[in-house]
């Protein structure tokens, strides 16, 4: 656990990663739980650029720019990690099952795993906002049945590489059955890459979400950046920073969710060297 | 300007690890003459490795660097090289070999080919089929196995290609790195008998690193001791393996020829080897010495010459130059 | 009579390369074992060596032919039947660092060994680490893998192998690893365990000389068959076949240690005898 620590703190860019996702948490905590100024609200001061009372501009309906994406941060997130979460578990058990008994069973969860990467995101998402309507929730499926393929493939691979060394074998020798060896020998062993996809799969979230509130079929009622974007897209030349703030934003979000993702991959890779 | 292909003379040698600096080689000195046949036996930790490294400077310049002592390769001081003349130096005078073979070729690349590299780059002047199948005669493989990817040959054939390639070069020494040990011990035999026939036909001199007391016994005429960075005994082949005088080189000894005591136990050296870099004062083996005393433990011993023939010396406080604890019978 | 510990007969393992190359690893190999005994299997790459031991660990189930386990087919069990048959015999490994978990410590590791023949207590945990060597056992419980020597991981194993209580062990190159300094040390441990445990061991080598220190029997292997078996004396020193020949011929010799310099009045190792 030490060791993951030393390793992790020192890759800088994870840690600065680390820092601003922390940062972003922190500031959905705090517009969650005290009250101030509401997004939503309209105000007559509208289309105006960044000032000292308003620093990121505010929009066409005179809701301020900054406190939005402050609002916004929520949505981002919570997408981002549920879906993460969905990702990462089907894919962990269909990836350790298929890496494990291998045979038929691999054969038919990787193949499974194929058609779900074939389908396009976006028809998929479509489809299924158009059967059961826009919301969040839809959102977060959508991700979770897109996303499970690639943490699944690595999963089996590193159950495929843990399963042969000699000391699955020894406890076999100990009598142990074969399920209890799966889960308490090898996927422990083999979660760390998986894990670290997992962190990656939030920053893929969180850009599908934008993409998808951008067209118009995620949730229309709640503050979200890819909303933002979606509003914002009309006004580009003339009130730029309806468009550029939140897209930043946006893009900043996903780049520390990648750099977090890798170094956290190094970081429990326990060859890593620690230190730089 | 000796007849030595290399010398190594009170070599200190570290190299900078997870910001630790480790002390690779302590004031080695070390000589291969033109034509001989020199081991170098240690394990895990000794530093017998780096030291083939740093003798081609194979060594990183930003983590390594030569804290002290000289280098000399064909008489010529190779201490202060930079990449471009090392590159010169490698191949000829002095080609390397390792250990595994199939890490050191390239596995896209038809075996020939790769001969033919090494042919082109050091003699461009000759015809460069003929002398592939010429080395390919020479390391006894037969001539088909130019059009071979390495994964198709077997172990052996692989360790010949690698030494095909390092005498393409007509090298003056050939330094071999642990060669046999990934090969069975009838493979083994077959090229340890290919590195004799091969020194005899070219001339060649050779450095043989090892941890096998048995291919340096048969292979080598002398023979040099490392433990944890230092030499600590040296000189000729028989003089020190039937009359080892320092406490690792004899339980080395007894290790591998599975001596047994009075009880049926077998005879060991307690302890584990030393990790690498951990620089003691005095004697690194003083640890794990059955007859360490308190000078071990200040100071590294000096070197003391215990037979003019056979050039058996060692560094063990055991061995006084003043003679006190001379030569047993 | 008593049926003999393991009873390996007429046992073959083809493998399947390419989906037309196979490789007949094991070719009708018979062996026995019984209780006590120390036989060493010797063999070079490709001799299946390897293979005929995961077969007799129950790791990999034969072609043809049978396990028998004191007399039971271990292949045809199952249950709290095949539990039993498997726990008699241990595996001991080349590779230490492979053979643990690297996320569990000493007394994890020895603890689930332990359960195997019910309750499991941490000072049996630590009376198993000190009888391999790991002085004090309570110190090294919390160690994981990555934190103990090379020496002492090897130990480990042994220690785990010793924890259910079995009556065979089979050590697939168990020194191969290992430095020539240490590979004394765990000699002399098999060697301990094999005396004050009565063991049986199979010990699955390439290295001659550890089989000639140490075993009672051998056995050669060459390409899937034995080619040569019996008493470790007679074979080791008059070959019939002309393989072993062979394969004895190719091992280097050392000059014979006449005699270690020693300070007056030093003897070189208590009592050291050939």
């Amino acid at each position: 656990m030490r060791s993951f620590w030393t390793r992790f703190l020192g890759n800088r860019a994870g840690v600065i990663a680390g820092a601003y996702v922390l940062a972003l948490i922190l500031v959905m905590l705090v517009v969650g739980l005290v009250p101030g100024p509401d997004p939503n609200a309209i105000t007559p001061e509208v289309m105006r650029a960044p000032s000292i009372e308003h620093p990121l501009g505010t929009d066409e309906l005179g809701r301020d720019v900054l406190i939005s994406i402050a609002h916004g941060i929520k949505v981002s997130l919570s997408v981002g990690f549920a879906a993460a979460l969905g990702a990462t578990a089907i894919g962990i058990l269909v990836g350790s099952m298929a890496g494990f008994f291998g045979g038929a069973i691999d054969l038919i969860f990787m193949r499974v795993s194929e058609i779900f990467q074939v389908v396009p995101s976006f028809i998929l998402a479509a489809v299924i906002v158009a059967l059961s309507g826009p919301g969040l929730l839809q959102v977060v499926v959508v991700i979770s049945l897109l996303a499970w393929p690639q943490v699944a493939r690595l999963m089996r691979g590193e159950v495929m590489r843990v399963k042969q060394l000699e000391f699955v074998d020894a406890v076999r020798c100990l009598g142990v059955r074969e399920t209890a060896i799966l889960t308490g020998e090898v996927i422990p062993n083999a979660l760390a890459p998986s894990v670290a996809a997992g962190t990656l799969v939030v920053a893929q979230a969180i850009l599908l979400e934008a993409a998808l509130s951008f067209f118009g079929l995620s949730s229309v009622d709640i503050v979200s950046w890819g909303r933002m974007l979606n509003s914002g897209q009309r006004f580009l030349f003339n009130a730029w920073w309806l468009s550029v703030f939140p897209g930043a934003a946006i893009f900043l979000t996903v780049l520390a969710f990648n750099l977090l993702g890798d170094a956290l991959g190094s970081a429990l890779n326990p060859r890593t060297p620690s230190g730089k | 300007m000796s007849g030595n292909i290399l010398e190594l003379t009170d070599l200190t040698f570290s190299y900078t690890s997870r910001g630790r600096t480790v002390r690779a080689l302590d004031a080695v000195s070390l000589f291969v003459a033109a034509g001989e046949a020199v081991g170098l036996v240690g394990e895990s930790g000794s530093g017998k490795s780096t030291l083939a490294r740093v003798a081609l400077g194979l060594t990183p310049a930003q983590f390594a660097r030569i804290e002290a002592g000289q280098i000399q390769i064909d008489g010529r001081d190779a201490t202060h090289y930079s990449e471009d003349d090392w590159s010169r130096m490698r191949g000829n005078p002095v080609a390397i070999v390792f250990q595994d073979p199939l890490s050191y070729l390239n596995p896209v690349m038809r075996v020939g080919q790769q001969i033919a590299e090494s042919i082109v780059r050091h003699t461009p002047e000759l015809a460069v089929a003929p002398r592939v199948r010429e080395l390919l005669e020479l390391v006894k493989l037969p001539a088909v196995c130019a059009t071979s990817y390495p994964h198709e040959l077997s172990g052996g054939m692989r360790q010949r290609v690698l030494l095909a390639i390092a005498i393409a070069c007509r090298p003056k020494l050939l330094i071999a790195d642990e060669p046999t040990t990934a090969l069975d011990v009838t493979t083994q035999a077959e090229i340890l008998g290919l590195l004799a026939e091969l020194r005899r036909r070219l001339d060649m001199a050779m450095l043989l690193i090892s941890h096998d007391l048995g291919i340096v016994a048969q292979a080598c005429e002398r023979i040099y001791v490392m433990y944890a960075g230092r030499i600590v005994e040296w000189g000729s082949t028989s003089a020190v393996f039937e009359t080892p005088a320092h406490p690792y080189a004899r339980g080395l000894l007894h290790a591998a020829n599975a001596d047994r005591d009075s009880e049926g136990r077998f005879v060991t050296i307690p302890g584990d080897p030393p990790g690498v870099g951990v620089a003691p004062i005095g004697c690194p083996f003083a640890l794990r010495c059955a007859h360490a005393m308190s000078d071990c433990t200040k100071q590294m011993p000096p070197a003391v010459l215990l037979d003019q023939a056979s050039g058996h010396t060692v560094r063990c406080w055991l061995h006084r130059s003043d003679g006190a604890g001379g030569p047993q019978g | 009579m008593t049926p003999a510990l393991l009873d390996i007969v007429d046992v073959s393992k083809t493998f399947r390369r390419t989906r037309t190359e196979v490789v007949q690893a094991v070719r009708s190999v018979s062996l026995t074992i019984s209780a006590g005994e120390t036989v060493a299997l010797i063999g070079e790459s490709g001799s299946g060596k390897s293979t005929l031991g995961r077969m007799a660990l129950g790791l990999l189930k034969p072609d043809s032919g049978r396990v028998l386990v004191e007399g039971r087919s271990l292949y045809d069990l199952s249950g709290a039947d095949l539990r039993s048959a498997r726990v008699a015999m241990q595996p001991v490994f080349q590779d230490a660092t492979a053979a643990l978990n690297p996320r569990r410590t000493a007394r994890e590791h020895l603890l689930q060994a332990l359960a195997v023949r019910g309750a499991a207590t941490e000072d049996q945990a630590a009376a198993l680490l000190e009888s391999v060597g790991l002085q004090p056992g309570s110190e090294y419980l919390n160690r994981f893998p990555h934190e103990l020597s090379g020496g002492q991981r090897q130990r480990l194993t042994v220690a785990r192998a010793l924890a259910p209580q079995p009556r065979l062990i089979i050590a697939d190159e168990p020194l191969s690893g290992a430095d020539v300094s240490i590979r004394g040390q765990i000699l002399n441990l098999l060697l301990d365990i094999k005396r004050e445990r009565g063991i049986a061991y199979l010990l699955i080598t390439h290295d001659i000389s550890v089989a000639r220190a140490f075993s009672d029997r051998v056995a050669i292997m060459r390409r899937g068959e034995i080619v040569e078996m019996g008493p470790a004396r007679l074979v080791l020193t008059q070959p019939e076949h002309e393989y072993t020949r062979h394969l004895l011929a190719a091992v280097p010799a050392l000059p014979a240690t006449r005699s270690s310099i020693a300070r007056p009045g030093h003897r070189c190792a208590p009592g050291l005898a050939r």
